[in-house]
């Protein structure tokens, strides 16, 4: 399968080892990736803000990116839930409609296109490590992926998967509302971080880079253990 | 811990800068914030049992909401058929346009009655229409029988939680509460403190001349009122007193009998981990020729206060279907941290964020749509399939329509047109990249909020675009 790489743009900027860490796991699996370097933002922080006008602007922009792309694939619960769910209920009734539901059938979670589209859950990886997985909201609740991350990281060799008492709490990232309310922000990066932690792990596995770089900004601030690591780090067994 | 308490307004704050001053403020208070949490903890163990109880809770779901869509959609039907019934039954229905035709409405009842004293049994749509307040202005003496409010009206505060009144109050303090205003003795058995309330609320029920009540459903059916509760004040309001008012916005009408058969299970368990409330009354008019009790006059005061708007707006309708168990608070991350006081609101947590700028204005409430980190947690409680944090991005829209931000406008449009334009976007994140180590340093805004209290890792010398083309060499 030929498969078009989403790579969020805050991956692009500051996580480029997430978006190689997708393809090096794709190719692996005997998968073509393109990425296709007009690509540049979902739109998610203007339509969160209530700004549709300028979100549909940029969505208009990423439909005409990915046409024609068998699969678009991301690292991002997110972004991805942004194509999937919100591009086709902000570009109703336009001319874009058609397409935005097409898009929204073709583009997928990293974990998710996996185990549900390719049906893989072993990818040969090893990391040897006690890890926790924290549960982005947008992969859980708008994408419905719980269970699919889970299986990836049990087929992992020497990895050992343990559950936090916060497991399904919200990080607190919420783009703009990190700093719009920081102070609500961190008491919740502070209520899963300290739960994260509790679990006594090496790594927290996440599926989305933004939840990322709230737990370690506050991790980090508060010199406390674990960091975070994308999924598709572990899969890819760059990082042990 | 510090004891919580409602904070006093602070003078000529818009509601948006006392949210931000009161947040601040109760994130700090950490061991209120673990109280809040633990005090939930026994909550969702019940919440978790009951639902299995369920054969297919998400099925029961679906049968709530569709009772509750298929009434919301007949409110022009079903409020008549009501009313004929209700008034057939002997009762008298009164409708209010807003809150103050609905104080008008009970004090005008109240002087009619020649009533000095009120007992009321819990009821938030009288909070929101503000009516003790009314009623004690004008010189009668009102009494809460729910221990909660009963509690918070010592206190002189409003619910904290408009299930739990008084979550936030621990028991130390309800005893002290108890000790200054009844005189009685500190204890700390919740059942003592359940007696010392009970002991001083009795005569207080033969006393009173009108008993004011809520309602959790109107049946237009068979023109009952039914009212749920686990005290048992709620009969004793409704039946010692000559006078029974009762209540209740317009979206409480449900078409059958039947249709409790479903939303009753549902409220006790996702409300209170209950299997079912302890007392579940239906409420069918006065007192009749041949009957022993009951009040001598039933009426219902049906409150619109904007419900009616908020039904003209197709794409939020749902939010009408609110049976007010509570679940979307107790599961709310903002709720848990901020507490129910910081909303500033009659209905707290993600639906009263919801309904709110419906209530009193989006351009004054919207911010509470923006206080949320949209995690989804409440829609997946929500026992009647409100789409809650969809709706809180549906009130962010209406609001960046009627009430832009200039300067948010601008940056959401500068962004666009550089997103817009892959050269420019790439540009942009290579100076981002190069430039944030400054940034850092001089921290401009929103930046200094993140770093505030979390760091940024530093940026990696390459994009993912520039490694990439390297890879393909």
């Amino acid at each position: 399968m030929k498969i078009a790489l989403f790579i969020p743009c805050f991956v692009d900027q500051m996580a480029p080892q997430v978006g190689l860490a997708v393809a090096t796991v794709l190719e692996r699996l005997g998968h073509a990736v393109e990425f296709r370097s007009a690509q540049t933002c979902c739109g998610q922080p203007a339509f969160n803000a209530g700004y549709q006008d300028e979100a549909r602007a940029v969505a208009t922009h990423a439909l005409k990116v990915f046409a024609g792309a068998e699969a678009v694939v991301g690292p991002s619960g997110s972004c991805v839930a942004m194509m999937r769910v919100f591009y086709p209920e902000i570009l109703a009734g336009t001319p874009h409609e058609t397409a935005a539901l097409d898009l929204a059938c073709r583009t997928f979670e990293f974990g998710e296109f996996l185990v549900k589209k390719l049906g893989v859950t072993d990818v040969g990886a090893r990391f040897p490590h006690r890890v926790t997985y924290h549960d982005g909201c947008h992969s859980l609740r708008e994408l419905r992926l719980r269970d699919e991350p889970r299986q990836l990281l049990r087929a992992v060799r020497d990895l050992d998967l343990v559950e936090c008492d916060e497991a399904e709490s919200c990080c607190g990232f919420g783009g703009l509302f990190s700093v719009k309310f920081p102070m609500v922000s961190t008491a919740m990066a502070e209520v899963k971080a300290g739960s994260l932690a509790r679990t006594e792990c090496d790594y927290i596995v996440s599926s989305d880079p933004s939840c990322q770089l709230q737990l370690d900004g506050w991790l980090s601030r508060h010199q406390r253990r674990p960091r975070t690591i994308h999924l598709a780090e572990v899969l890819a067994g760059t990082a042990s | 811990m510090t004891t919580v308490s409602k904070p006093a307004p602070a003078a000529a704050a818009s509601a948006k800068q006392q949210f931000l001053h009161d947040a601040a403020e109760h994130v700090r208070d950490t061991g209120h914030r673990d109280f809040i949490r633990r005090a939930l903890g026994g909550y969702y163990t019940s919440r978790d049992l009951q639902q299995a109880r369920f054969r297919n809770w998400e099925h029961a779901r679906d049968a709530a909401s569709l009772a509750k869509w298929s009434a919301v959609n007949r409110l022009d039907e079903l409020l008549p058929q009501f009313t004929t019934r209700f008034e057939a039954n002997g009762g008298r229905v009164h409708w209010a346009r807003d809150a103050e035709e609905a104080r008008q409405i009970v004090l005008e009842l109240l002087a009619a009655a020649k009533a000095k004293a009120v007992i009321k049994s819990k009821c938030m749509t009288t909070e929101e229409i503000h009516l003790n307040q009314a009623m004690e202005a004008t010189g009668f003496s009102v009494v809460e029988s729910d221990l909660g409010e009963f509690i918070q009206q010592l206190r002189g505060e409003p619910p904290y939680h408009f299930v739990f009144p008084c979550m936030h109050v621990r028991r130390e303090e309800i005893s002290d509460l108890f000790g200054k205003h009844l005189g009685t003795p500190p204890t700390d058995s919740p059942e003592e403190l359940t007696m010392i309330a009970r002991r001083h609320m009795r005569r207080l029920y033969v006393d009173a001349d009108v008993g004011i009540t809520g309602a959790n459903f109107l049946i237009a059916e068979t023109g009952q009122i039914s009212i749920t509760e686990n005290e048992g004040n709620a009969r004793l309001t409704a039946a010692l007193p000559r006078i029974q008012i009762a209540i209740a916005g317009i979206e409480k009408v449900i078409e059958r009998l039947d249709d409790l058969a479903v939303l009753l299970p549902m409220l006790a368990t996702a409300g209170a981990g209950q299997p079912m409330t302890c007392y579940n009354t239906l409420y069918a008019g006065p007192r009749a020729a041949g009957e022993c009790d009951g009040p001598e006059e039933m009426h219902l005061v049906l409150l619109d206060n904007s419900r009616t708007a908020l039904l003209a707006d197709a794409e939020q309708r749902d939010a009408l279907h609110c049976i007010r168990c509570g679940a979307c608070l107790n599961v709310c991350p903002i709720f848990k941290n901020v507490g129910g006081f910081t909303y500033g609101t009659t209905y707290q947590g993600p639906i009263g964020s919801v309904i709110t700028p419906h209530l009193r204005g989006l351009a004054e409430w919207n911010h509470l749509s923006e206080a949320s980190s949209l995690c989804g947690a409440c829609t997946d409680v929500c026992p009647v399939r409100i789409d809650i944090h969809h709706h809180l991005l549906h009130n962010r829209r209406n609001a960046a329509r009627t009430s832009p931000s200039r300067i948010e406008r601008l940056g959401h449009r500068l962004f666009a047109a550089v997103a817009n334009r892959p050269w420019a976007f790439a540009a942009g994140g290579w100076a981002f990249r190069k430039t944030l180590w400054l940034a850092k340093l001089l921290r401009p805004p929103p930046l200094s909020a993140w770093l505030a209290t979390r760091d940024l890792p530093p940026a990696p010398a390459r994009s993912f675009r520039s490694a990439w083309r390297s890879r393909q060499r």
